[in-house]
């Protein structure tokens, strides 16, 4: 499929994800072949074929509501990139102007 | 090659002949010597691993009782949790995050007294088929370091290949446990979906995901798949049906139906000696009485495609959590929000990533959901029930591995399709759900690289696939 920038800003603005110079003209072009390649799938007649979501035998897996810590507050922000002793510290998240 | 067997280091224990602290010695020595060049280790646990040993020896001297796994000696695939010890999918968005509990698999060999030596080098996020994507630099093949050693798995291959431990863990999502163990002339399988728990398996693909053993015997493979199997409250997709043990794997002695696919062999890409060598197998299989029948597979072409659209949809989905916020890397240039998201995924993920996040989302958005996505759950649907279809009919379906041999370092990075087609034959498994085992066939003429054949059973049909595996394993030594 013919795939253009604007399609590649689209897409880069939905997966968080920045392409420029070279990058985006190489990722313009993977994915206009990737896709093309998953184009072979348009020669399988799936007329009246339920689409497979599940491949799991369980069948409602159920269990008790129970209250139970097993991951502390210290756990939780062992690996965080920055934190205080009580919370995740992240960049401001409201701006004044969007960009 | 120290040990080929578990069986022999059990009764070389038993006998004194050696200690466990001796074994790590062993192995750890075996890094110190090869892990420079080949890379498979990406951290290595000693002083850990020593104590752990002599523990055992401790209790082994005093006649005191130990696991069932005292004295194996194993690596972990980098996207695997061990509390207290890093995991890093080889992506530098994970550089130095720490597990906070061990997953499941792994647990259930720790609590029988196996000993975890390092963790081991893959593709990142277990995306690739050659351990060229990975951010800590490739992985080798112990047969000839100019050859990839296949992937995702490739340092759980070549760990074991090179005798660095005795044996590895490895994941498989779309053949990344079964064709590494191909190019390295190892025993490597897939178990069913949802045969061993996900839990503390970093994910890609959940709906194909599976935890697997590589190992230099299939007995040692049925044992290690067999104590990692069974239902785990923590993964509500763990099968719930009891796991009978598989040891010891009974002689097959009935006359067996095996279906192989013609349309394999005769595939464009399909090396000639590897057709050759799997002829030869059949038509042994055939002279010992057993009827094989080639039949018509005619989804060859839409396996591939089929298998990339819904697992770099899952992937997409999956990989949102890398957010730069919560854990993982955070770029320094961060300013906002939004910034913070771009910037640490866009530094923190590779090439190979991004791209299957990219496809990922193309195929997830409202425009293209149809006709991509529905369209490949559908297309695995009649994957699955031609499958299952076969499955009824015949005991097994035998194919080669891969149909090239492991292929040189650079060769095929520079086209991802090329890449792609390396997963030609170990896709089907795992889109049907249905276990499957590659174990050595042979060497190439081209030098000597190791190829393997694959054998793929019927969903929860592991004991009679490691059977099968160990009475072709016979046949072919």
């Amino acid at each position: 499929m013919k795939i253009d920038d604007k399609k590649i800003a689209e897409l880069s603005h939905l997966a968080k994800l920045s392409f420029e110079g070279e990058e985006k003209e190489a990722i313009r072009k993977d994915l206009e072949k990737i896709t093309g390649f998953c184009e072979l799938l348009n020669e399988v007649d799936t007329t009246g074929v339920e689409p497979l979501i599940y491949l799991s035998d369980n069948v409602n897996v159920l269990r008790e509501d129970q209250v139970k810590q097993d991951f502390t507050k210290e756990q939780a922000l062992k690996n965080a990139p920055k934190a205080d002793s009580d919370f995740f510290r992240v960049p401001k998240v409201i701006n004044t102007a969007r960009n | 090659m120290l040990y080929q067997s578990f069986d022999q280091i059990k009764s070389d224990l038993t006998a004194s002949k050696i200690s466990v602290e001796k074994l790590v010695n062993h192995y750890l020595s075996q890094i110190e010597l090869k892990n420079s060049e080949l890379n498979a280790f990406l951290e290595v646990y000693a002083d850990e691993a020593k104590q752990q040993a002599k523990a055992i020896d401790h209790k082994i001297q005093n006649g005191e009782p130990t696991g069932s796994l005292a004295g194996l000696v194993i690596g972990l695939k980098d996207n695997l949790c061990y509390q207290g010890h890093h995991v890093s999918a080889s992506s530098k968005i994970l550089e130095g995050f720490e597990s906070q509990f061990t997953a499941t698999a792994v647990q259930r060999l720790l609590n029988e007294d196996a000993i975890v030596i390092g963790r081991l080098n893959c593709d990142e996020f277990a995306m690739g088929a050659s351990n060229e994507n990975s951010a800590y630099g490739n992985v080798k093949n112990a047969a000839n370091i100019q050859y990839v050693p296949g992937g995702s798995s490739g340092g759980s291959a070549v760990a074991v290949q090179s005798d660095m431990c005795f044996a590895a863990l490895g994941s498989d999502t779309g053949g990344s446990i079964r064709q590494p163990a191909a190019f390295c002339g190892q025993v490597g399988a897939k178990p069913t979906y949802g045969k061993i728990s996900r839990w503390g398996l970093l994910s890609y693909a959940s709906s194909f995901d599976q935890i697997g053993a590589i190992t230099h015997t299939v007995t040692d493979n049925a044992m290690l798949t067999e104590l990692m199997a069974g239902y785990d409250e923590n993964d509500a997709t763990s099968s719930q049906q009891e796991v009978s043990p598989y040891l010891p794997l009974q002689n097959m002695d009935r006359k067996l139906k095996i279906a192989y696919i013609g349309d394999c062999l005769n595939h464009e890409g399909m090396d000639a000696e590897i057709k050759e060598k799997t002829l030869e197998l059949i038509s042994d299989l055939k002279t010992k009485g057993h009827t094989l029948t080639e039949i018509d597979f005619p989804y060859l072409d839409q396996m591939v495609p089929c298998y990339y659209v819904l697992t770099t949809a899952e992937a997409s989905s999956n990989l949102a959590r890398y957010s730069g916020l919560t854990f993982g890397y955070r770029s320094s240039n961060s300013t906002d929000l939004e910034s913070t998201f771009t910037l640490s995924r866009t530094e923190g993920f590779g090439p190979e990533v991004k791209r299957r996040i990219m496809l990922g989302t193309f195929v997830l958005s409202s425009n293209h959901y149809d006709a991509y996505y529905t369209k490949a759950q559908k297309v695995r649907q009649i994957i699955k029930q031609k499958t299952d279809d076969i499955l009824k009919e015949f005991d097994f379906i035998l194919l080669p591995t891969t149909s090239t041999p492991a292929f040189k370092i650079g060769e095929k990075s520079a086209n991802p399709i090329a890449m792609y087609l390396a997963d030609l034959f170990t896709v089907q498994a795992p889109l049907a759900g249905n276990p499957a085992i590659s174990i050595p066939l042979s060497t190439h003429s081209i030098d000597n690289m190791p190829f393997g054949i694959q054998l793929i059973a019927a969903r929860h049909d592991e004991k009679g696939m490691f059977e099968m595996a160990k009475y072709l394993e016979d046949i072919i030594q």
